[in-house]
C-alpha cells in the first residue's frame, strides 16, 4: 500500500522546460533547407505538368534559364524573354551565359552542368528550339524541362 | 550554496524562450520554399561541325514511330491523325518492344525478357526489327507553333513507355525505377540492367517553320 501513496504524491505536471529546446530544433531544419528566394522573377511562371519526373541529386550543377512572357509587358513587351540570372538576356547571349555560369562549377564538373529549362505552359517550341540549339552550341547539352506532378487518371 | 537554495528562485524564466522559437520557425515556415529541381530530363545531341555535315542515318521506314505535331496541337502519330494523347505510350511499349525481324542479338535478348513484356512482341513486319540500337526510334517533330505544354506531354508519355519497360525488366514500378538515384552499387547495377541494350532512343527534330 505504501507505494501506491507513493505514487499518489508524484508531480503530475509535465515538464514543459524541454519545448525550447524541441522547437529550436525545428526552427533549425527550416532555417537549413530554406533557400531564400535571391532573385525575382521577370517573367511568368505557370510550370507545365508531366508525370515522368526525375530529381537531379547534385543542385549545384543546375543553372536556370526562366522563359515566358514577361510581367511588366509594358517595359518588355509581350513576346516570351529568357531571364538568366536576374536580367532578361537574348537568344543569342545564352552561349555567354553558359560559359559563365561554368566558370562557377569546378574543372572536374564543368561538363556535366545541367540546364533547368524553367518554361511557361503557353510558350511556343519556337523559342524553346532556338534556346536548344543555343545550348548545343555552348556545349551545355544536359538539359531538364522543369515541370511540377501530375496525379495520373488511369 | 545553502544561500542560493534559500532564494526563492533565479533562474531565468525561460516559458517564453517558446513563444520566440515558435514566431522564428513560423516565419520561416512561411518563407521556406523548397526547392523542386524536378524535371524530365533531356539529352541534347551534340553541335554540328559547319564543316561536316549530320551523318546519314539510314533507318527503314518501319523503325521509326513517327509523332508530329502541328501548330494547332494536333498530333500525326504514324500517319493517323490524331487530337489527344490517349493511348500513346502503350502504342509506343508495343513499337519498342515488337521484335519484328530481330537478330541472333535481339532474339538472345527477347529470351531474357521477363514473361509480361515477351507478351507485348507482336512480331508484325510492319513496325519496329528490334528495341536495341538502330532498332527503334521514336522521333518528335514539333512546329515552331507548337505549344511548350503539349511537347512536354508527348515527351512525357514517350519516357513513360520506356521508364515502364525499364521498371519491368527489374521488377519495380517505372516510379520505383525513376526513383533510383544510381548512388549506390545496388542501385546503379538495378538501372543498368533495366536499360540494358534498350537505349532510350528519342529524336527529336528541329521544328519547321511552314504552317504556323
Amino acid at each position: 500500500m505504501s507505494k501506491f501513496k507513493k505514487k499518489t504524491k508524484a508531480d503530475t505536471n509535465i515538464p514543459t522546460s524541454a519545448l525550447p529546446d524541441i522547437i529550436f530544433m525545428l526552427l533549425f531544419f527550416f532555417m537549413v533547407t530554406t533557400v531564400l528566394r535571391e532573385q525575382e522573377i521577370l517573367v511568368e511562371q505557370k510550370i507545365p505538368q508531366a508525370t515522368q519526373l526525375q530529381k537531379l541529386q547534385k543542385k549545384t550543377l543546375i543553372s536556370y534559364l526562366y522563359i515566358g512572357k514577361p510581367k511588366n509587358t509594358s517595359l518588355y513587351g509581350s513576346e516570351p524573354r529568357i531571364q538568366a540570372n536576374d536580367v532578361l538576356i537574348n537568344t543569342s547571349d545564352i552561349i555567354l551565359w553558359v560559359n559563365q555560369e561554368k566558370d562557377n562549377l569546378s574543372e572536374a564538373e564543368r561538363d556535366q552542368i545541367t540546364i533547368s529549362l524553367k518554361a511557361d505552359r503557353d510558350v511556343k517550341m519556337g523559342p524553346i528550339s532556338d534556346i536548344q540549339f543555343e545550348l548545343r552550341e555552348a556545349d551545355a547539352r544536359k538539359l531538364m524541362y522543369a515541370s511540377v506532378g501530375k496525379v495520373e487518371n488511369n | 550554496m545553502a544561500s542560493k537554495r534559500g532564494r526563492m528562485s533565479q533562474e531565468v524564466n525561460a516559458g517564453s524562450m517558446a513563444d520566440i522559437a515558435f514566431l522564428l520557425l513560423i516565419f520561416f515556415l512561411v518563407t521556406t520554399t523548397i526547392a523542386s529541381d524536378k524535371g524530365i530530363l533531356n539529352i541534347l545531341p551534340p553541335k554540328q561541325d559547319p564543316n561536316q555535315p549530320p551523318p546519314e542515318v539510314e533507318l527503314n521506314e518501319r523503325n521509326i514511330f513517327n509523332i508530329l505535331i502541328n501548330a494547332n496541337d494536333d498530333l500525326l502519330i504514324e500517319g493517323e491523325f490524331r487530337n489527344n494523347t490517349d493511348g500513346l505510350s502503350e502504342e509506343i511499349k508495343s513499337f519498342v518492344l515488337n521484335f519484328g525481324n530481330p537478330d541472333e542479338d535481339a532474339v538472345a535478348l527477347f529470351n531474357e525478357l521477363p514473361p509480361s513484356l515477351r507478351g507485348l512482341a507482336e512480331q508484325s513486319p510492319e513496325s519496329s526489327d528490334h528495341p536495341m540500337t538502330g532498332g527503334a526510334v521514336i522521333s518528335i517533330k514539333t512546329n515552331r507553333g507548337t505549344s511548350y505544354e503539349t511537347y512536354l506531354e508527348v515527351l512525357d508519355l514517350v519516357k513513360k513507355a520506356y521508364f515502364e519497360i525499364y521498371g519491368e525488366r527489374v521488377g519495380l514500378t517505372a516510379e520505383q525505377y525513376r526513383a533510383l538515384s544510381g548512388q549506390t552499387a545496388a542501385e546503379k547495377e538495378l538501372i543498368d540492367r533495366g536499360k540494358d541494350r534498350i537505349p532510350m532512343a528519342i529524336s527529336i527534330a528541329e521544328p519547321d517553320k511552314i504552317g504556323s
